[in-house]
């Protein structure tokens, strides 16, 4: 190969590589996730968001995806790679890839990235994008107080970040709202899908007479540990996170928060074809169709199930607030007056439990 | 520390460690025999997968047992032609298998989601179970508990009671000299290999058939690798391996319960316990012994008939 070949060569790849970015291609979209799109929660949902996208440009986009990308080192690896394959914007969707996705965002400037649940923006090309979750946990925890016969709502945690100190919180008031006398046992087990440890969790909790199950986890294996104790007798409800896990209606699983990322993916591809893309901080909820409650059924009585569907209308019309005053900290020291909304600054950093819940949050 | 009920944990504890004890007691065997396969997490999670689906297609947990004894040694079997057959490098070849392993259960897995499997009745042991405290503690589990421990002793009779135990210790030890003295080393291997795949393969069903009880994508979650690690703490004795898995399953059961419990403990402290716990007990029982001849002398060291 002479000199002349390798240089026509060269300029024939960088005329390919522009007309990529002149639109004539396909918008390349990346996905990376942290679970198996089979856990049937959290990735499953990004998973179904990816799949709007493909339905929704046909054509004129082309998506990839990663599974099992663990948060750290690793992580850095697989966005690099998916920028150096021509990623046009890349999703990254769980809370510790915020280092990697900015580290490799500023060695990518023409490349936007999207990371979920985070809070860092170090580069112009970042933006972050979250959902109100602790909308839905408010539903999920006023169903939760009126079904407890123990008293005791058990809540498996995973790590102890805003978002999941958010929705013990969240669940908690709004249990407490109606049944004074519930207690929250917060179970923290250090990871986002592990099936046996969340298995083992709940068991413990069922087996300290706890009766109704929280997850912040991933895995429907709560809900199998769910079953199982009723299946030898006992009483025990769960809700569906982040997926509507409908496998288990009409119990264990009584109610379930949804995350309905397909709107955002899609407004924001968009964004990238009509080359609007802008950085942004974006945090949707109920009113945006970002935080959706799944089938109440009929094990949870008629007059509460009108309720939780009446919350449902009143927050996602913008009348109610989940964390409006009076509320103290966990201390007793006050945090909102009463009828004061809690600001969203406060709640992104959320580190605090409020008034009633017993235990410490890790640091 | 109100309300943990001991009986109750010592039963959680034996559920949550029989899939890694099983998964170790495999692993310990190859690795007596010479051979270091990575490839446990793999054959884990393939045991796990296809145990689920034949146990849900039959309406019976025994077939799916057996359907995952078979699963797990076949894929053991490939990680043995290769390293064995064609010699190739025994750490490679084990974390293809683990890749491959994963790789082939989510795609066999695609479709058995959120399925309710049929579940294993536990054992009907009569009176022992009605004894106080031991009964709920230890006689009221499912067979597959109590065959994990007569595993721990038949190994341990075969390993050191028996001539054909010697033989698989001397092919780990010096397959050359095991060649020379006429012992197949290579079918020796083999058979060991695919002894480790099916314990792997059991172990992982399991988790799926009772411990969580579905399938889940990824579900063994790091579980080989535990195993693995407690065949060294083990020191690659039965006695041991048991005492590292129940350990290890033990007090992540425990600190489980002490949070649910509401014990004022650093959380942190508590999840890495475990961890902290099993390598700290397995040092220490190891150090009474002289150092440095715990492991086979020619672990993962190929070997090749050509002298």
């Amino acid at each position: 190969m002479t000199s002349k070949t390798i240089l026509s060569t060269v300029l024939a790849l960088g005329l390919a590589g522009s007309a990529l970015a002149d639109g004539h291609e396909p918008v390349k979209v990346g996905f990376v996730y942290v679970g198996p799109i089979g856990d049937g929660g959290w990735t499953y949902q990004h998973d179904q968001g990816r799949l709007a996208v493909e339905e929704e440009f046909g054509d004129a986009v082309e998506t990839v995806y990663q599974e099992l990308v663990p948060e750290g080192a690793d992580a850095e690896r697989v966005i690099t790679q998916m920028a150096l394959q021509g990623a046009d914007l890349i999703f990254t969707t769980s809370f510790g890839y915020g280092p990697a996705t900015n580290a490799v965002a500023a060695r990518f400037p023409d490349v936007k990235f999207e990371h979920a649940t985070g809070f860092m923006r170090e580069h112009p090309n970042v933006s972050t994008y979250d959902a109100r979750f602790y909308e839905g946990r408010a539903v999920t925890g006023h169903i939760a107080g009126n079904l407890t016969e123990t008293n005791k709502i058990g809540y498996i945690a995973s790590f102890p970040i805003p978002e999941v100190i958010q929705g013990i919180n969240s669940s908690f008031l709004h249990a407490q709202k109606v049944n004074p006398d519930v207690e929250m046992v917060v179970t923290w087990v250090y990871t986002w899908f592990d099936p046996s440890k969340e298995a083992d969790a709940a068991r413990a909790m069922i087996d300290q007479g706890v009766d109704v199950i929280l997850q912040h986890t991933d895995s429907t294996a709560p809900q199998s540990a769910a079953e199982e104790a009723n299946a030898n007798g006992g009483r025990v409800f769960t809700f569906g996170q982040a997926s509507d896990m409908a496998e288990f209606k009409p119990t264990p699983r009584v109610a379930s928060i949804i995350d309905e990322w397909s709107p955002y993916y899609i407004e924001r591809v968009q964004a990238v074809i009509d080359g609007t893309w802008e950085q942004t901080a974006h945090w949707g909820g109920m009113p945006e169709g970002e935080v959706v409650i799944g089938e109440i059924t009929d094990a949870v009585p008629a007059e509460v199930k009108a309720e939780a569907e009446d919350m449902v209308a009143r927050i996602t019309e913008g009348e109610y607030h989940p964390f409006t005053g009076p509320i103290n900290r966990q201390d007793g020291t006050p945090w909102l007056a009463e009828g004061e909304v809690a600001d969203d600054a406060t709640l992104a950093t959320m580190d605090f439990y409020v008034e009633g819940v017993t235990g410490q949050i890790p640091n | 520390m109100n309300g943990i009920d001991p009986a109750l944990l010592i039963a959680a504890l034996m559920v949550a460690s029989t899939p890694i004890l099983l998964a170790a007691l495999g692993e310990m065997v190859v690795e007596r025999a010479g051979v270091l396969n990575l490839g446990v997490e793999g054959m884990m999670i393939v045991g796990a997968v296809s145990g689920f689906i034949a146990a849900y297609g039959a309406g019976n947990a025994w077939a799916g047992f057996g359907a995952a004894i078979l699963a797990g040694a076949a894929l053991a079997l490939i990680f043995g032609v290769l390293t064995q057959g064609l010699v190739s490098n025994q750490v490679a070849t084990g974390l293809a298998l683990t890749l491959f392993g994963l790789g082939l259960a989510s795609l066999l897995g695609q479709g058995w989601v959120g399925l309710k499997g049929p579940g294993l009745g536990r054992m009907d042991l009569g009176p022992l179970a009605d004894l106080p405290f031991l009964g709920r503690a230890v006689f009221r589990h499912d067979l597959v508990v109590y065959l994990s421990l007569g595993l721990v002793i038949v190994l341990n009779l075969f390993l050191f009671r028996s001539r054909a135990g010697l033989v698989l210790r001397s092919v780990g030890e010096n397959a050359a000299s095991a060649h020379a003295l006429g012992y197949p080393v290579r079918a020796i291997r083999l058979a060991a290999i695919g002894f480790g795949g099916a314990c792997a393969g059991l172990g992982g069903a399991y988790l799926s058939i009772v411990r969580v009880p579905q399938w889940s994508d990824g579900m063994t979650a790091g579980a080989g690798w535990i195993a693995l690690a407690i065949v060294v703490f083990g020191a690659w004795r039965p006695g041991r391996v048991l005492v590292g898995a129940y350990l290890f399953g033990g007090i992540s059961v425990l600190q489980l319960n002490l949070q649910a419990a509401g014990a004022e403990l650093p959380i942190e402290l508590l999840s890495a316990s475990p961890y902290l716990v099993t390598i700290l007990v397995l040092v220490l029982i190891s150090r009474r012994r002289h150092r440095g001849g715990e492991a086979p002398a020619d672990l993962g060291r190929p070997f090749h008939a050509s002298a």
